[in-house]
């Protein structure tokens, strides 16, 4: 099993997160370097591979017919799922999901589903009867912290580059033939994940492995930005402490630059 | 914040609670136990403990360990919910354990465990508010020391409207900006979060807005668990 982070690394963090430090040079609310590639496994009807810092994550999208719910009967389905594989870290262990594992990818169905960028009301195939489902997995293949906002990251880059696949003359789907209709997205509409974490006092964005096992608790935002208007899609907070008024107001006020930074760096790429 | 021209579905204020129900000491076998309802959403919570953690390799030589098991009635909603928590009802297990733990003096019971069963017994919507209302209640008539009551509710959205604790059908709302959910809890005496989960679509820049219809609703909350709990004490 992976070490626990000792009090005595905790109460250094502690103290440069006060002074404003970390040990990689980054300021409290710096994203690492963010690299990207898309497509990069062809069977899935679309893919991406998100570095952030040594964080890595592969994250896929297949496509498959299935029935509507019963309260949606005009919409394609989404299930997000994660499986945090003991391949990327010391820390994960084969068998049932723990907390975890059920939380990251509940956290990246909600600011997915609430952002509205997936056109669920285009999936059908035939009402009340047929429908598209989607499934966007992911898969951590290197956990240095920050995962799940790496995974929302890897879920819209899949998204942008998804196409929906061709069905035969039996309504059964033709994964072999090669389709070029696109995937229908909300343009308008490109959501990513902010996860501030608390520590002491102070507020981080992004930690490495390390720091993130330091801090005491983790409050993942879902964002979008409809015109010029910046929304919260999503919100839970992680872990037993308290949030003042003042460190509300803190994250608010960093949301919408943090956004456009970010999305800065994701254009090239969607 | 809010115009008194806006009337809402079941005809409340924006500001306005359905009628809160809070009663203390509902199942005789347990440490403490509580009853809540936001109108027709009723939770009903056990406290057994603090007690031996077992197995012993989970015990904590420094404090307690609140564990909370938060689940609906498998009638309670109108399609019958499998038995059994979903993932769904864990993560709310969960988060409900992050909005009481901050109050509860964990450190005077090392090695032991507190736990929090909560279930519901009608659904429509804000159960999970409800329930961290009635285990807040549950914990105190335990006599778990705690530094203050936890208070909960949901506050929300119907298109551009900010509006406090929501029913199923005004969550359900799709028009304009469609429906905002966002679960809070408080410390009743100060302004100090421990619950903060959210789904829809609400500008950060009326987040403050939406802490402050919390704090008004949160002050009523407060006052009926309180009352409940001295009733208790008087028998």
């Amino acid at each position: 099993m992976a070490m626990e982070i000792t009090n005595l690394s905790k109460d250094n963090l502690k103290k440069m997160f006060k002074e404003g430090k970390r040990f990689d040079g980054r300021s409290l609310l710096d994203f690492r370097e963010i690299e990207i590639s898309s497509n990069v496994s062809n069977k899935a009807e679309g893919s991406a591979r998100v570095k952030l810092g040594k964080t890595e994550v592969v994250v896929g999208i297949k496509l498959g017919v299935g029935e509507p719910y019963p309260d949606s009967p005009d919409k394609g389905n989404l299930t997000v799922s994660a499986d945090l594989l003991p391949l990327a870290s010391p820390r994960f262990e084969l068998g049932p999901p723990d907390f975890p594992a059920i939380e990251l990818p509940r956290l990246v169905d909600r600011l997915i589903r609430h952002s509205d960028i997936i056109d669920l009301g285009k999936l059908v195939i035939k009402e009340g009867e047929k429908v598209w489902t989607v499934y966007i997995d992911v898969y951590p293949i290197n956990d240095d912290g920050g995962l799940i906002d790496a995974s929302a990251i890897g879920a819209l880059v899949a998204l942008r580059g998804a196409i929906i696949p061709e069905l035969d003359e039996n309504g059964k789907v033709d994964y072999d033939k090669k389709s070029k209709k696109k995937f229908p997205l909300n343009e308008d509409s490109i959501p990513i994940s902010l996860s501030f974490f608390k520590l002491g006092d102070s507020i981080i964005l992004d930690p490495t492995r390390e720091e993130e096992e330091a801090c005491d608790a983790r409050i993942t935002y879902g964002i979008s930005k409809v015109g010029k208007e910046y929304m919260i899609n999503s919100c839970q907070k992680n872990g037993e402490i308290i949030l003042t008024t003042e460190e509300i107001n803190h994250m608010m006020k960093a949301i919408p630059e943090k956004y456009d930074s970010i999305m800065g760096k994701l254009k090239k790429y969607i | 914040m809010t115009k008194s021209s806006f009337k809402r579905i079941d005809g409340r204020k924006s500001n306005e609670l359905r009628p809160i129900t809070a009663k203390v000491g509902i199942i005789p076998n347990a440490d403490g136990s509580a009853l809540f309802a936001f109108g027709n959403t009723i939770a009903i919570a056990a406290v057994y403990g603090p007690r031996q953690l077992h197995p012993q390799h989970k015990q904590n030589p420094t404090k307690a360990f609140l564990r909370c098991n938060y689940d609906l009635m498998s009638f309670s909603v109108s399609e019958r919910k499998k038995p059994g928590p979903n993932r769904r009802a864990q993560e709310i297990s969960k988060v409900t354990e992050w909005a009481l733990a901050p109050v509860l003096d964990l450190d005077s019971f090392p090695g032991t465990v507190i736990d929090v069963q909560i279930y519901i017994l009608q659904a429509d919507a804000g159960t999970r508010t409800a329930g961290i209302n009635a285990a807040s209640m549950a914990l105190a008539h335990a006599g778990i020391p705690m530094k203050d009551l936890v208070c909960s509710v949901a506050a929300g959205k119907q298109d551009k409207e900010l509006i406090v604790d929501l029913t199923k059908e005004e969550e359900d709302f799709k028009e304009g900006e469609g429906a905002t959910d966002f679960a809070i809890a408080k410390v009743a005496n100060s302004d100090e979060y421990t619950l903060l989960q959210l789904d829809g679509k609400i500008q950060p820049n009326i987040v403050s807005d939406v802490l402050e219809l919390v704090n008004g609703a949160c002050k009523e909350i407060y006052e009926a668990q309180k009352k409940a709990l001295k009733e208790v004490v008087k028998k």
